[in-house]
């Protein structure tokens, strides 16, 4: 069966000139770049070309790039580090729609390591109240990190305008950009921004391997300490394969970003129009003016994720839900929540997040499907049958 | 992603007997938009017979909650309504080959729905109505009633249990030490009637136990001696020891040992356990 991939914000296809930077890194080029010898000098000078493409994409120098393991690793690393250098300050402030690598991680340490966390609202687009961040940033903010654009509804958040409200108090900033690099340009060269967290496998690499930017002068204290790869600042053995991928994922995200985002965003907006125009009780979870090119986010009242999902996947059609019976916990994703999106369309929303790789005839195909699939399991619903009963399904 | 059974999928992608029945006499609610599933149950009982003639349903709920509600509908057709009420969410669980763990609270708003259905049948209000009881999961709504129910009918030991089946503890996680305490009071009442069901013979009085063991032989040991020309007598008790004569074939027997360790086994079964048997001459 085919497949139509629109779950693009949980992973990534890897890009088939990845897959060959990537191979003889697997195969007959396996020194290490610590090695004195040749064979593993000449792999050096490879992860010194990726280390560049990144730094590149970013509009930072290599010096300022350290790779980690992936976006949850690069997060931890810029926070602890915050609070290790900054002893004396005990507040952190973050938001309540973070991925659950901050917020998890936020929460571990207001509980048991006595730290206060400011936890900063959205309103029902999304978006943040720059006076109450305004507000949450002190001279006790040892860290403010906030994602740069919000996995679940595409909403981007100001971040290089806090950076400087953080600046101003001597506070450091750390962005989440796990979900916006390479879906929309970034320049950090002139930005107040100290870390930003990246993952590899959500711009067309591979699993296992991310970044962390640590601008230059940003006071640093290790996650992982060993021997001295990274220039100290991160022990282990680089994962060679993984870093020569990033850097291609990079450079080929540099190469066609204006261009791959506005095809992707037109894309997007089919598949938007197509299914409103379709479904009704239908409404758009994140603002529509501040939101990455390839996320769609639709709740549609009176029927249950999961159940959606289920249908979508018998048509090889890959999406995912904010509902909680697919989280395997209880709960509905809290981002939503947070936004107050009604309870009556939360456990019916639908994350659609596109690639490159999608093409019009996928998208069009999966609008055909929604208006039969939402038709269906609204029909066995004991909810809104008076109000959909006749205006359900436009044919 | 879960681990559907393929009976469950069957019921999700063709689910049996779903809508409303116009002539329903029988409605059960439960769930909520709010809670992420609920469940319509509508019957049709026949007055006469208490037949369930037809069942139908509306769900809002993921792929296991509408096979489970499926499931449900097959299963209670034809059945009087004493018999419906006899199954349990594990029936439903069993029926759909199984239920992914953290799904097993979809079978348990089957019953639910069966329950109140009936109840509304039959005039009452709907179990669910009835567990009062003190809010325990303020995310879902569930009480300590509700929880003892269900955790003692399916044997559940841990929080997380709990929560598979009934919600109770998955939200905000705040109840989770009063969902132990409840856990910690069933296995007490486990523990309590495991051990009255032990003591129960000792509080015997010495009259009862010689009026039991009486009877044990009359019943159980001597027809079967008599059948081989033998016989036995009770002659005592003294403290635990059953004091014994055998008769007729049997007082010769070389085999009154493994006889006699036959009857003390049957009296330690039947009796108490401490009895000890004591051949004596009489």
């Amino acid at each position: 069966m085919r497949v139509i991939y629109l779950d693009n914000n949980a992973t990534t296809a890897v890009a088939p000139e990845v897959f060959e930077a990537i191979k003889p890194f697997l195969q007959e080029r396996y020194g290490n770049p610590s090695s004195m010898h040749f064979f593993g000098g000449s792999v050096s000078r490879e992860v010194t070309k990726a280390r560049e493409n990144l730094a590149d994409l970013l509009g930072v120098t290599p010096g300022e790039i350290i790779f980690t393991s992936g976006g949850t690793e690069s997060d931890s690393t810029a926070i602890l580090s915050a609070l290790s250098t900054l002893p004396d300050r005990k507040e952190i402030v973050t938001t309540r729609v973070e991925h659950p690598a901050v917020l998890n991680l936020c929460k571990h340490l207001a509980r048991f390591k006595g730290y206060t966390v400011k936890w900063l609202s959205v309103d029902k687009e999304g978006m943040l109240d720059l006076d109450e961040v305004r507000n949450a940033i002190s001279d006790r903010t040892a860290i403010v990190s906030i994602m740069w654009a919000n996995n679940e509804t595409g909403v981007i958040f100001p971040v290089e305008q806090i950076a400087e409200m953080a600046a101003e108090h001597g506070a450091l900033m750390h962005t989440d950009g796990v979900q916006a690099v390479g879906k929309i340009p970034i320049n950090l060269k002139n930005t107040a921004i100290n870390f930003l967290a990246l993952s590899g496998h959500k711009l067309h690499a591979a699993k296992g391997i991310g970044a962390l930017y640590l601008r230059k002068g940003t006071r640093f204290q290790p996650f992982i300490i060993g021997g001295h790869q990274e220039h100290d600042r991160r022990a282990g053995t680089e994962n060679v394969p993984g870093i020569v991928g990033l850097g291609k994922a990079a450079e080929l995200a540099k190469q066609n970003l204006e261009e791959e985002s506005s095809r992707v965003r037109s894309l997007r907006d089919r598949l938007q129009e197509g299914i409103m125009s379709q479904v009704q009780f239908a409404r758009i979870n994140g603002s529509l003016n501040d939101r990455l090119p390839n996320t769609l986010n639709i709740g549609f009242e009176f029927v249950e994720g999961e159940s959606i999902l289920l249908k979508l996947d018998e048509l090889g059609i890959c999406a995912s839900s904010g509902s909680a019976c697919t989280s395997g916990s209880l709960e509905p994703s809290h981002v939503l929540r947070a936004m107050g999106v009604p309870f009556t369309c939360v456990h019916g929303s639908i994350r659609f997040s596109l690639s490159r790789y999608n093409t019009q005839e996928e998208i069009d195909f999966v609008i055909s499907q929604m208006s039969v699939i939402i038709g269906s399991l609204r029909a066995m619903s004991p909810f809104g049958q008076d109000k959909i009963s006749s205006a359900c399904i436009v044919q | 992603m879960w681990e559907y059974s393929e009976r469950v999928k069957d019921h999700f992608f063709n689910p049996r007997n779903v809508g409303s029945l116009e002539d329903a006499n029988a409605v059960g609610e439960v769930g909520s938009l709010a809670c992420g599933d609920a469940l319509k149950l509508y019957l049709k009982i026949d007055p006469d017979t208490q037949k369930i003639v037809d069942a139908r349903f509306q769900t809002f709920g993921c792929g296991s909650a509408v096979a489970s509600s499926s499931a449900l509908t097959e299963m209670i057709k034809g059945k009087t309504v004493e018999e419906a009420l006899l199954i349990t969410n594990q029936d439903i669980a069993d029926y759909l080959g199984g239920l992914p763990k953290e799904k097993m609270h979809c079978s348990v708003m089957g019953k639910d729905a069966l329950e109140a259905a009936i109840a509304c049948y039959r005039g009452e209000p709907a179990p669910k109505e009835l567990l009062d009881g003190e809010l325990v999961c303020e995310c879902f709504g569930v009480t300590d009633k509700e929880i003892r129910e269900v955790a003692r009918e399916n044997k559940l030991t841990t929080i997380e249990e709990v929560t598979n089946y009934t919600k109770a503890g998955g939200g905000c996680g705040l109840c989770h030490d009063k969902i132990e305490k409840i856990l910690d009071e069933i296995r007490a009442e486990l523990r309590q009637s495991q051990a009255k069901a032990a003591a129960a013979p000792k509080v015997m009085t010495n009259i009862q136990k010689i009026a039991r063991i009486q009877e044990v032989i009359d019943k159980e040991i001597r027809p079967s001696l008599q059948k081989d020309g033998g016989d036995l007598e009770l002659i005592d008790l003294d403290g635990a020891k059953v004091k014994i004569v055998f008769r007729g074939l049997c007082s010769s027997c070389p085999s009154s040992s493994l006889t006699k360790a036959g009857i003390e086994a049957k009296l330690q079964e039947l009796v108490h356990p401490e009895l000890v048997v004591e051949e004596v001459t009489a």
